[in-house]
């Protein structure tokens, strides 16, 4: 029971990492190591908003959600839009730019143990003998609750359809009138500001530190890649699965393999078949 | 109509024409435009230790070098066979911690420790790499990023080869000059013989496999052999700079998985301009001694080399090398179209 429990608010959890990821990918086929680095930063805003400008607990979520929109916006619109379409270059400008928003972070002082984000609703209850605080079941609702947004978004709203054009094939839709470059622009605003959602619902649980940008690029990068890169319906199950694994692990074997089956679950897939589980991809273009 | 309109136009010296065959060995002076640019770098390189003040800056020049042979490293399989490492990191530690392991549980001097480790290690990671030899551009960057991370959470959780604190009681090398030119000379031996390499047969078979892959296949070449090769190649080179490394810090451990030693030579390739393998050399040279002098700074120089990074693969994708190539063997005027 225990088990069911925490590895489905792991899943939930690891989904809300990699949506945004998987979101700029589909659209935009920017694989966007910065990801990681723009969770932190969404969490420092919102640390920053409450403790040193005194502001409302919900206005700040909104404005640190807002910001981390437009910087991921500003990112690609001002240095990633130059190089779209060269993977290699886009991969270590994405990187680089995390790095540097990362290590800037570290540098500015956000180090240690002392920041923390305030739960939404302190306390704890009981389902079916297993304690689990309302922060975690939040995150579940919160996590059900953008995934059904996301389905309805991007099929009632014209950005969002166009965004699925763009995500299907993107001289169709460049010829049905949507500006490409601005779409990939707005999918990465979408993406950060994702990022900034799974931020601020997963931080209250626990310190923010500047690692938890490296391990977040990595869940993300791997729910993805076992979902297959692009796929949304692929990261949302392939999230379940390595959530899963990785509670089987912790309880099983313990809590240092928590990382190594993320890291395996990537190696393996990408080995034995790298358009993942849902992935399009055609064979040529993954391997020879 | 726009009516005057200008143009850039390139053309070759003279004597870069005439220096391109074999006639150049009829004339000194053709000689010389050849030989200049690669006996300074020889040179300087050779006497770089001797002109520097003080053991530490003669260390950055050591630590520079085993960067370079990385770069050289990437550079290689990056442009030359079309496989993105984004895992250096993994070369270096696997040869780091088999130079550790000869070393300490077997006994053997540096001077064996370093060849063994680094044909060892080749072949390791060679082997380990070979499941993933098919996968294409961004899909065999990730994988290869993942390898040296799979690495350290393993050694991590696993707490074998000690654990997070590593492996100490190495042996250190005779003294501070034998150090200096083996490490300066091998980064010399490699980036010529790459150079040469590339310019052989095999090397034809390598940029085959980068540009054209289905056409060595037509050719009734297997494509994942060649790859192999590659990859034990660049391997031997992140192996033998981690062995390097290990007996120059007399200590082994998991910060050798650690990125820095994926990014600043892919930083450094960048910079220095990639595919032309001694461009990783010159962005090292460059990028080691400048993130020496922001020490004080602490993470700060992370992110300063991080946005030259940014900056460079925007704006400038040619890199200094092929800059100053350019330079040397054109000269630009403006004609009227």
């Amino acid at each position: 029971m225990q088990i069911l429990i925490y590895g489905t608010i792991n899943s939930v959890a690891l989904a809300l990492f990699a949506l945004g990821f998987a979101m700029v990918y589909g659209v935009s086929r920017l694989p966007n190591f910065a990801h990681g680095a723009l969770y932190v930063l969404s969490g420092f805003i919102t640390w920053t908003l409450i403790n040193s400008l005194g502001l409302n607990y919900l206005i700040s979520i909104v404005l640190a959600m807002i910001a981390t929109g437009i910087i991921g916006a500003l990112i690609y619109q001002f240095v990633l839009i130059r190089i779209r379409g060269m993977e290699i270059s886009e991969i270590m400008a994405s990187y680089a730019m995390g790095l540097a928003i990362l290590e800037g972070l570290r540098w500015g002082g956000f180090k240690g143990m002392t920041y923390t984000l305030p739960a939404f609703i302190e306390g704890s209850t009981s389902i079916a003998g297993v304690s689990v605080d309302y922060q975690r079941l939040l995150v579940v609702g919160i996590g059900a609750a953008v995934v059904a947004l996301l389905w309805l978004f991007t099929r009632y709203t014209r950005i969002g359809l166009a965004l699925r054009g763009m995500a299907q094939d993107e001289r169709a839709a460049m010829m049905l009138g949507i500006d490409s470059d601005l779409m990939a622009v707005v999918a990465m605003g979408f993406g950060s500001m994702l990022a900034a959602l799974a931020a601020i619902c997963l931080l209250p649980l626990g310190n923010i530190v500047v690692e938890a940008g490296y391990n977040v690029l990595i869940l993300a990068i791997a729910v993805c890649i076992v979902g297959g890169l692009g796929s949304w319906v692929g990261a949302v199950l392939s999230a379940f699965l390595i959530g899963f694994a990785q509670i089987l692990t912790v309880v099983y074997l313990g809590a240092h393999f928590q990382m190594v089956v993320a890291l395996l679950a990537i190696i393996l897939t990408l080995i034995l078949k790298p358009s993942g589980l849902f992935g399009r991809q055609k064979e040529l273009e993954e391997r020879v | 109509m726009i009516k005057d309109q200008r143009r850039k136009e390139r053309i070759d010296r003279g004597i870069k024409v005439r220096s391109d065959g074999i006639y150049a060995m009829m004339s000194w002076r053709e000689l010389t435009y050849l030989v200049i640019p690669r006996l300074v770098l020889i040179i300087g390189m050779l006497i770089l230790p001797l002109v520097l003040p003080g053991m530490y800056w003669q260390r950055v020049i050591t630590i520079t070098c085993i960067y370079a042979l990385l770069a050289i490293s990437f550079d290689f399989l990056a442009h030359f066979v079309g496989l993105v490492c984004l895992g250096g990191a993994f070369f270096v530690g696997t040869g780091g911690y088999l130079t550790a392991i000869l070393n300490t549980s077997l006994g053997l001097p540096p001077l064996l420790t370093i060849p063994l480790a680094t044909l060892l290690g080749a072949s390791l990671c060679t082997l380990l790499l070979l499941p993933c030899l098919p996968l294409r551009g961004v899909f065999f960057a990730i994988v290869s990023l993942m390898y040296p991370l799979f690495a350290m959470r393993v050694i991590e959780a696993l707490d074998i080869l000690g654990g997070t604190d590593g492996i100490i009681g190495i042996d250190s090398f005779a003294n501070r000059w034998v150090e200096q030119y083996m490490v300066i000379g091998i980064t010399l031996l490699f980036l010529f013989g790459v150079r040469r390499l590339v310019n052989m047969d095999i090397g034809l078979v390598f940029r085959g496999v980068k540009d054209n892959d289905q056409a060595i296949r037509a050719s009734g070449m297997n494509i994942t052999i060649f790859k192999a090769i590659a990859v034990f190649i660049a391997a031997a080179m992140g192996c033998m700079s981690g062995a390097c490394l290990v007996h120059i810090y007399m200590w082994s451990g998991i910060s050798q998985f650690a990125l820095d030693f994926s990014i600043l030579p892919i930083a450094a390739t960048v910079i220095g301009g990639g595919g032309t393998l001694v461009g990783p050399l010159i962005g090292c040279l460059i990028l080691v001694p400048i993130s020496e002098l922001l020490r004080d700074f602490g993470t700060l120089r992370i992110v300063f080399y991080s946005l030259i990074l940014v900056g460079f693969i925007v704006f400038r994708s040619e890199g200094v090398m092929v800059y100053g190539q350019r330079k040397y063997h054109q000269f630009e005027r403006w004609t009227r179209i």
